[in-house]
């Protein structure tokens, strides 16, 4: 399977949200070993997760100070 | 010792509200979540009996009444056709007619950096007030209650598919509204 950079958010965002195939993960392996761009936008996804969460914790941190 | 309980409980009624309100989006609907909470809470003391901490209990319970205020309003304004959230096509314009991208995105620079700042913090929140409206509440009750995919479908009436397209539509406009309003700078 040879997937576009369209199709490889598609299921770089479902890959936060379900486990994904054996062969999913092989051809997004693939693809992200040589493409920069979905690579960057892979680490975005995933610093996006951090972000909600440390935003959802945000109200402790005032309750702190 | 009831007193105290209940002086505990309203001590953190502000973080649970700011909790209730990243969900829901309205001030009265998370008031009423809060509201609904915290008198389960003081009815369920017994319960709570200092096995964990008072605030992951309380969160726990207050996910429970968030849950229940979107079931009531997805059965009032059913999910009904994808295209009522319509945007942007799933970002066909990022791309050429391949499928590859027209402009690739950049790393970000720093982006733990970026965690530990307000400004920040305050910039990720406007990116997703400014998300259409269910985009946002998968987006949310995935990321921010944590529910898994099969839950958020059940309790919306909504397919896998359907829920997967909107939590990818909801990143990719998340990234680009952080690259532009963040990241750029």
């Amino acid at each position: 399977m040879i997937l576009s950079c369209k199709e490889t958010t598609r299921l770089l965002s479902q890959g936060e949200d379900r486990r994904l195939a054996f062969g999913e993960r092989v051809a997004l392996r693939v693809h992200l070993a040589i493409c920069n761009g979905c690579r960057n936008l892979n680490a975005q996804f995933r610093f996006l997760r951090q972000a909600v969460q440390e935003l959802s914790r945000d109200g402790d941190e005032k309750e702190a100070r | 010792m009831a007193a105290d309980f209940r002086s505990q409980i309203e001590s953190l009624r502000p973080y649970l509200l700011r909790y209730a309100s990243l969900q829901l989006r309205d001030a009265a609907a998370a008031e009423d979540a809060v509201q609904e909470a915290l008198l389960a809470a003081l009815a369920g003391e017994a319960n709570f009996a200092g096995r964990s901490n008072l605030r992951t209990w309380l969160t726990g319970i207050l996910k429970h009444k968030i849950v229940d205020t979107i079931r009531r309003q997805s059965r009032e304004r059913p999910a009904g056709d994808l295209e009522l959230d319509g945007d942007a096509a799933d970002f066909d314009g990022l791309f050429d007619k391949r499928g590859h991208w027209d402009e690739a995105p950049d790393a970000w620079e720093q982006p733990e950096a970026a965690l530990g700042q307000k400004q920040f913090l305050a910039a990720l929140e406007a990116c997703l007030r400014a998300l259409p409206e269910r985009t946002a509440r998968v987006f949310m009750m995935r990321e921010h209650l944590g529910l898994e995919t099969p839950e958020i479908c059940k309790e919306l009436g909504i397919t896998p598919t359907h829920c997967w397209v909107l939590l990818h539509r909801a990143r990719m406009a998340l990234r680009l509204c952080l690259s532009d309003n963040w990241f750029a700078k």
